[in-house]
C-alpha cells in the first residue's frame, strides 16, 4: 500500500497555503511536523476503515470465520501490553500493514466460504433432482450457511423395500444430539 | 441530605484538559468528567439497591451471545476498536471494555452484581457502549485530564504504588499532581472508590466517532444509579 497519492495531494495543498502566508515566519521543521502529523492522520483513517471492514467480515461470516483465526496473538502481546501511547509514523504504518494483511486474509476466507456454500447449494439441488444418484449422501445445513445442526440426507423410502426398489428421497434430519 | 437543606449545585459533565501534544495528535479524543454523591449510608461494596440489580438483570437478559458477535459492527464499540488500534492496542488481544463484558457475560452466563459502584459502571457500559471509571473524589487533586506519562512515574500518589513505575509516553488520565489511571486500564489502587467513599469523580473517554451525547448519557446513567438511596 502506498502513501504517495494522499501525501502528494496534501503537499500541494500546503504549497498553495504557503504562498498565502508569510513563509519566512514558519520554520522548515514546523512544516515537516505538520506534514508528518497529516500523514499520521491519513494512516489513522486507513486503519479505521480496515478495522470496520474486518469487523464486518467477521460479524457476517461468524462462526465460519472467527476472530480467533488470527495468525498468532501471542506475537502481538509484547507490543500490545506496552499500553496505549501516541504512535509514531513507523508504528502506525506497521499497524496499518498488519491490519491490511489480516483483512486480506479475512476477505479470502470469506470468498472461500461463499464458494463453499454455493457448491453445497448446487449439490443439494442435484440431490433433490436425482436422489438415486446420491444414495446415502449427507449435507450438513451449516455447509449451506444456515444455523443449527440439521443434515440433508438421501435415504431409501420405506427402508429396505425402497432400497431394493430404487425409491430414494432427500430428507432433512435435525441432526442434533 | 434532609428536605430542609438548600439544594446543592447540580454537577454536570465537564470536559477534562488535554496535553497539547495529545490535542494536536488526537483531536477527537476527549475526557468527560462528572461528580456524583453517594446517597445511601451503606458501604459501596454492599449489595446494590433492588432497582440497580433489576436493571442489571434486565440488561443481562437482553445482552445475548448473538449480540456479542455483532457488537464489533455497532458504531460505538467499532469506534473504540478503531481507537484502540490508533494508540497501539490490538482489540483482539486487549479487549475493548464492552467486548470484555460480552465475553464475561458468555463465560459466566450473566452479568453478576458486584456492589453498587461496579454495577453502576457496568449498566452504563452495557447500555451505551461507553466505558466509565470512578475515582474517589477526595483523592483527586484538581481537574482531570489526559497526558502522556513521564519515564519512571508511578501510577497514583502513594509511594507504595504497586502499579508503577510507568514507561515514558503512555496515555494516562491524571490530575494536577499524579497519573491516576492508564487509559483504558486499571486505576491507581489508592484512588479507587472504596466502601466508605462519599463522592466519586466519574470519567469517560470520548473517542472519534462516538457522539458526546452517548458519553454524557453513560455518565448520567452511572450517577443516577449511584444516587439511588
Amino acid at each position: 500500500m502506498t502513501q504517495s497519492g494522499p501525501v502528494m495531494e496534501r503537499t500541494h495543498e500546503w504549497e498553495r497555503g504557503r504562498s498565502a502566508i508569510d513563509v519566512g515566519a514558519v520554520s522548515a521543521d514546523a512544516w515537516v511536523e505538520v506534514a508528518e502529523r497529516d500523514v499520521r492522520e491519513t494512516l489513522r483513517g486507513q486503519i479505521a476503515r480496515l478495522e470496520r471492514e474486518s469487523s464486518a467480515i467477521v460479524a457476517d461470516a461468524f462462526p465460519h470465520i472467527s476472530p480467533a483465526d488470527r495468525p498468532d496473538p501471542r506475537e502481538l502481546r509484547d507490543e500490545v501490553v506496552a499500553g496505549p501511547r501516541l504512535l509514531t509514523f513507523a508504528e502506525l504504518e506497521r499497524v496499518r500493514d498488519r491490519l491490511a494483511g489480516h483483512t486480506q486474509d479475512l476477505r479470502r476466507l470469506a470468498a472461500e466460504r461463499v464458494e463453499h456454500e454455493r457448491r453445497a447449494h448446487e449439490r443439494l439441488e442435484a440431490m433433490k433432482l436425482e436422489p438415486g444418484r446420491y444414495k446415502f449422501a449427507r449435507l450438513p445445513v451449516r455447509d449451506l450457511g444456515e444455523g443449527g445442526c440439521g443434515v440433508w440426507e438421501v435415504r431409501p423410502r420405506l427402508g429396505l423395500i425402497g432400497m431394493l426398489s430404487g425409491w430414494w428421497q432427500v430428507k432433512l434430519s435435525s441432526g442434533c444430539p | 441530605m434532609s428536605g430542609d437543606d438548600a439544594p446543592e449545585p447540580e454537577s454536570k459533565p465537564e470536559l477534562g484538559w488535554r496535553a497539547r501534544e495529545i490535542e494536536r495528535e488526537l483531536p477527537g479524543l476527549g475526557l468527560i468528567v462528572m461528580q456524583a454523591r453517594i446517597a445511601r449510608a451503606a458501604s459501596l461494596n454492599a449489595r446494590s439497591p433492588a432497582g440497580v440489580e433489576d436493571r442489571l438483570r434486565e440488561l443481562s437478559n437482553r445482552f445475548r451471545g448473538a449480540r456479542a458477535v455483532t457488537l464489533r459492527r455497532e458504531p460505538v464499540p467499532a469506534a473504540y476498536r478503531a481507537f484502540f488500534r490508533h494508540v497501539g492496542l490490538d482489540p483482539d488481544v486487549v479487549r475493548t471494555p464492552i467486548e470484555a463484558v460480552a465475553l464475561e457475560r458468555m463465560l459466566r452466563g450473566g452479568l453478576h452484581s458486584g456492589g453498587l459502584i461496579e454495577d453502576s459502571l457496568l449498566i452504563a457500559l452495557v447500555d451505551t457502549g461507553v466505558p466509565v471509571w470512578a475515582l474517589d473524589a477526595a483523592a483527586v487533586d484538581g481537574p482531570l485530564g489526559i497526558r502522556t506519562s513521564v519515564e519512571g512515574e508511578p501510577l497514583g500518589r502513594s509511594p507504595r504504588a504497586a502499579e508503577g513505575p510507568l514507561p515514558a509516553g503512555r496515555l494516562v488520565v491524571a490530575d494536577a499532581s499524579a497519573a491516576l489511571a492508564m487509559m483504558f486500564g486499571g486505576l491507581a489502587a489508592d484512588h479507587e472508590a472504596k466502601g466508605g467513599t462519599a463522592e466519586v469523580t466519574l470519567f469517560a473517554i470520548k473517542v472519534p466517532g462516538v457522539p458526546s451525547l452517548y458519553v454524557e448519557e453513560a455518565l448520567w446513567m452511572c450517577r443516577a444509579a449511584l444516587e439511588q438511596p
